[in-house]
């Protein structure tokens, strides 16, 4: 369309600069007066303002934009609706009570809070460390023709489904934290009544372990960006007044960037939190509230994903409906704090000097 | 914490010709020395094994994987539903197909809307507060559970209309599908110069057009990354399936009936308790895989191909 509107105007400035050749001559007598509308102009005049579309395409995105926050009121509504039952019955009782008996009417959540934090903490004690490594390896010490491997190769761990982990946990993580993990522990680590009574393979120190496969490549891939937004100079500052390549790393980059790396924790919190398939498959499903790590437990995702199409009755519909209200706030929650410190550090803040 | 208090003493000695230089000779600053040195290797040493440790689940879920599925992966695989309990043989076709069905769908009202927020984001909300709280709440929606998606769908359309549907599942990944979208394609298109829509208007494009043909064409190639690792992220969803697609152990081509998924009847088939579904369980996982693998492949190479790089 441009070609087409600037071909046949050459003409046009030649013609201005002959009369331009004359500057003696008055400007009001010898104005030349185009006979046509140059191509430009007749092009323009032809098609109508372009207000009216301009503004009804402006109108069209923002409406669209502004769906996003639409789902997320529709969905917090939807919630509080279905589950009002369930939110007049029990009030607040419902998250501290103990008792989940569906047969007698009698929901109380805290064994699923329970099972979801301990699950999440575990399995963050387990990612962050290992997320950490692989971020410190990626950006600081690895040969440049690993880099762009390895990196594909954590972030392909992202990509496979969370029911594949499941089916993967199910046959070859629970015989192996059953034979062989679950007794070295109950030998060594016995004493501090973490690991004690018996291991059946499925139960939350599993489901820890699979969620911590599965939250860390958000970890250490955030980590790494914000680890690669500290300045070269920060590094080569530290470096020339003779620190050793991990002194580097930790005064120059990590302290940094420590106020991202603990927003990534809490978007590998957020996924943790609401992971569902793998974790119904490995942790027992069985609401107790214990502290071996080697019980059965149950989480807020996992009991919705198990229960929810055989409940009986509106109350216990209503009671896990409210299960996925509390889990909805809890992530909205987690996740606006993450992605505040995220923000933080990556929009174009200065690298703060400790 | 233990460099600090050591640091040589930088002043020229120009300027305090009495003081003696530093002796970095002394038995202390050599113990020191050795023990920030050993610091050092021992954490590139566990740098390295955090690596080999974080890539050794992703190898060994592939291989059990390849080794298990590929051994039960055969032509009926892809053209026969399920057969009954206790029957050999049988397939995942209609769950493969309806994978696609579900999939399309989402794709078809994901992405247009993904796309439109993205543009209003980056053409029209730059730097104003409804454009700041819209890109807040994309990046919080797109840390919401899946399974609550699921709920939420089923609550608004299963339950109005009293049955599972091919429609609700799509929906639920639909909206799985939109902040991904959205926020890659704000990135992508913040990367298009200013000065290439500068000079679209300047030849009276309207903003429409320049916005359609100018800015979303030269950001094209990374707004079709987003779209395709969007939908790879969603492909492999079974937590917003459950309660709206439901599954479905026969072929059905209607969008207002159940309709089985790949990720649902690998659910199914993994927590039952024969051998043979377990064996189909593993083939359909290979498949999905292979299925997101080449998706996510093939935006990689579409990334480092093209000059814009795709985002998160």
């Amino acid at each position: 369309m441009a070609d087409r509107a600037i071909h046949p105007s050459t003409p046009v400035p030649q013609r201005t600069t002959v009369t331009a050749l004359a500057p003696d001559a008055p400007a009001a007598v010898s104005l030349p007066v185009p006979a046509a509308p140059s191509a430009i102009r007749s092009y323009l005049s032809q098609r109508g303002s372009g207000a009216l579309a301009d503004r009804s395409f402006g109108a069209i995105m923002l409406l669209c934009a502004c769906s996003i926050f639409a789902i997320v009121i529709f969905i917090a509504s939807i919630l509080v609706l279905r589950s009002r039952l369930s939110l007049t019955q029990f009030g607040l009782k419902f998250f501290t009570g103990q008792n989940w008996d569906p047969v007698s009417g009698d929901f109380g959540a805290l064994p699923f809070i329970f099972g979801t934090l301990a699950t999440s903490l575990v399995a963050l004690c387990l990612a962050v460390p290992l997320a950490l490594g692989v971020a410190i390896f990626i950006t600081e010490l690895c040969p440049k023709v690993l880099r762009a491997p390895i990196s594909f190769l954590t972030e392909l761990l992202a990509a496979i489904p969370s029911v594949v982990y499941g089916l993967w946990a199910v046959f070859v993580l629970v015989p192996i934290v059953r034979d062989q993990l679950g007794p070295w522990l109950a030998k060594y680590l016995g004493w501090t009544g973490f690991f004690g009574g018996t291991n059946f393979g499925v139960g939350l120190l599993t489901a820890s372990i699979i969620l911590a496969i599965m939250i860390l490549p958000i970890i250490s891939s955030l980590t790494r960006d914000m680890m690669t937004a500290v300045p070269t100079s920060q590094r080569e500052a530290v470096l020339a007044l003779g620190a050793t390549r991990w002194e580097m790393i930790r005064i120059g980059v990590l302290r940094n960037a420590r106020i991202g790396i603990v927003g990534a924790v809490i978007l590998g919190l957020g996924r943790a939190l609401g992971e569902t398939m793998a974790v119904a498959m490995t942790i027992g499903n069985h609401p107790v509230i214990s502290k071996s790590l080697f019980a059965p437990g149950y989480t807020l995702a996992s009991a919705i994903a198990n229960e929810f199409s055989e409940a009986t009755g509106d109350l216990y519909l209503s009671a896990l409906i409210e299960i996925g209200l509390a889990l909805f706030l809890v992530t909205i929650v987690v996740n606006a704090i993450a992605r505040v410190l995220v923000w933080a550090v990556t929009r174009g803040a200065p690298a703060r000097v400790a | 914490m233990s460099a600090q208090p050591n640091l040589p003493d930088l002043t020229p000695p120009v300027s305090s010709p009495a003081r003696p230089p530093m002796n970095f000779g002394t038995r202390a600053m050599r113990v020191h020395f050795g023990y920030r040195k050993a610091t050092n290797l021992l954490v590139g040493g566990l740098a390295i094994l955090a690596t080999v440790i974080v890539i050794a689940p992703l190898v060994a879920i592939l291989i059990y994987l390849i080794y298990k599925g590929a051994s039960s992966l055969n032509v009926a695989f892809f053209t026969r539903p399920p057969a009954p309990v206790g029957e050999q043989g049988g397939g995942m076709a209609n769950s493969i197909f309806g994978s696609g069905v579900i999939l399309t769908l989402a794709s078809l009202m994901g992405i247009p809307v993904g796309i439109a927020a993205g543009v209003y984001l980056a053409e029209y909300g730059r730097g104003k507060l409804l454009g700041n709280a819209i890109r807040f709440t994309a990046d919080v929606l797109n840390g919401v559970p899946s399974i609550v998606m699921g709920i939420a769908v089923y609550s608004l359309i299963v339950m109005q209309q009293k049955h599972f549907s091919a429609f609700a599942g799509g929906v639920a990944l639909a909206i799985m599908m939109v902040p991904t979208v959205t926020r890659t394609t704000e990135e992508m298109l913040a990367t298009v110069p200013h000065s290439i829509r500068e000079a679209a208007l300047g030849l009276g494009v309207p903003k429409w057009r320049t916005t359609i043909s100018v800015a979303l064409k030269t950001a094209s190639p990374g707004i079709i990354t987003g779209c395709m690792l969007a939908f790879a992220r969603v492909a492999g969803e079974t937590a917003p399936l459950l309660f709206t697609a439901f599954g479905n152990q026969f072929w059905s081509f209607k969008l207002n009936e159940p309709i089985g998924a790949l990720p649902l009847q690998i659910y199914v088939y993994a927590i039952s308790p024969y051998d043979e579904w377990h064996r189909l369980a593993w083939a359909g996982s290979l498949v999905l895989i292979v299925l997101i693998m080449v998706s996510v492949t093939l935006v990689r190479i579409f990334a480092s191909r093209g000059v814009l790089k795709g985002g998160s």
